[in-house]
């Protein structure tokens, strides 16, 4: 129990910064929602229920056009499918004794931020920690929309652009470290982002492909890595 | 035809929860298979790096002050920073660099 406590304080933490671009960017899903006409309500409502940046701009431009429900779950499916694997990858944190009761509220918020420091946990992920982070990321996400919405042109561009990056720093904390220890990540991390960079690049692929960008180059990395470079087992290595 | 944004709402946010419920509470022992494992304990490294780049530097007013707030921000992560520290340090670092482009040049 007191152990839990410790974790959830860690989990608070860790989710400063979390928050912190959350805010940001939710702040710029705001600007977006206002245009298609949703209300501060509204838009607090959607961003803390759903989390998912690529997922609200998509949300917004079809609410704006008034698309179908159809529309809007197929594009959700889309854009949000690589939650698939970082769940799958999630599951194999878990302690397997870890009832569904605790997987099911942790799943609830699998963003990329949340899974990135899940993964950074030594051994099992105690659910307590993601419940910590939660706790102070939410809000940032739910009231940085609502902010966006009725302030939207208030706060400087320089700092909304400044706070973007927060994302971006948070990620280089989490993979460069392990990257130091283990040669392959530190391998993987430059093909990844030099992959990346050149998939970008391949414009005749046309939108459709590039949005897909995310997972293809996620699937097709990891599976070759995990051909060539097959995980030696361990006892705890998860 | 008007459409309801609560259903929207309700629409988009089951999806997305579905999404993340399924694996997670559905695949609940050890994958034992040496392939699927290793390819799971791959997945984190390889998908947040292909999202910070080169997203980093299209998202920063100025392509170089996203690249000069990647190479920093490694730099410190390569140090231990930790996530506070870094996230921080990259803001700052885009932040102070627009801003002396803005004045000085």
């Amino acid at each position: 129990m007191k152990d839990n406590f410790k974790v959830f304080k860690k989990g608070m933490l860790d989710g400063i910064p979390i928050s912190l671009g959350y805010f940001a960017v939710a702040f710029a899903l705001g600007i977006e929602a206002k245009q298609a006409g949703l209300t501060a309500f509204e838009a607090l409502l959607l961003a803390g229920t759903t989390n998912a940046s690529a997922g609200g701009y998509a949300a917004f431009r079809i609410i704006g056009e008034g698309g179908s429900y159809i529309l809007m779950a197929i594009t959700q499916l889309v854009v949000n499918i690589r939650y698939l694997l970082m769940s799958a990858a999630l599951s194999q944190k878990f302690a397997p004794k870890t009832s569904v009761f605790h997987r099911a509220l942790v799943a609830f918020d699998i963003t990329d931020e949340i899974f990135g420091i899940s993964i950074a946990q030594s051994g099992y992920l105690n659910p307590f920690y993601n419940y910590g982070a939660m706790l102070v990321s939410i809000p940032g996400w739910a009231f940085g929309a609502f902010f966006g919405v009725i302030m939207g042109n208030v706060l400087p561009e320089s700092v909304v652009t400044a706070l973007s990056v927060a994302l971006y720093g948070m990620f280089l904390a989490i993979i460069i470290p392990p990257a130091r220890k283990d040669k392959i990540i530190g391998f993987l991390v430059v093909i990844s982002m030099a992959l990346s960079f050149v998939f970008e690049k391949l414009t005749f692929l046309g939108e459709t492909v590039q949005s897909f960008k995310v997972i293809i180059l996620t699937v097709l990395i990891s599976l070759a890595a995990a051909i060539f470079f097959p995980k030696e087992d361990e006892e705890n290595e998860a | 035809m008007k459409h309801n944004v609560y259903i929207y709402i309700l629409v988009m946010a089951a999806v997305i929860y579905l999404i993340r419920l399924l694996p997670v509470t559905v695949i609940r022992k050890k994958i034992t298979n040496k392939t699927l494992k290793s390819f799971l304990y791959y997945v984190p490294y390889v998908t947040l790096a292909v999202m910070t780049f080169p997203d980093i530097i299209n998202a920063t007013s100025y392509g170089w002050s996203g690249a000069l707030a990647l190479v920093i921000g490694a730099v410190l992560a390569y140090f231990n920073l930790g996530l506070f520290g870094v996230a921080v340090s990259s803001c700052l670092v885009v932040f102070i660099s627009e801003l002396i482009m803005k004045y000085l040049f």
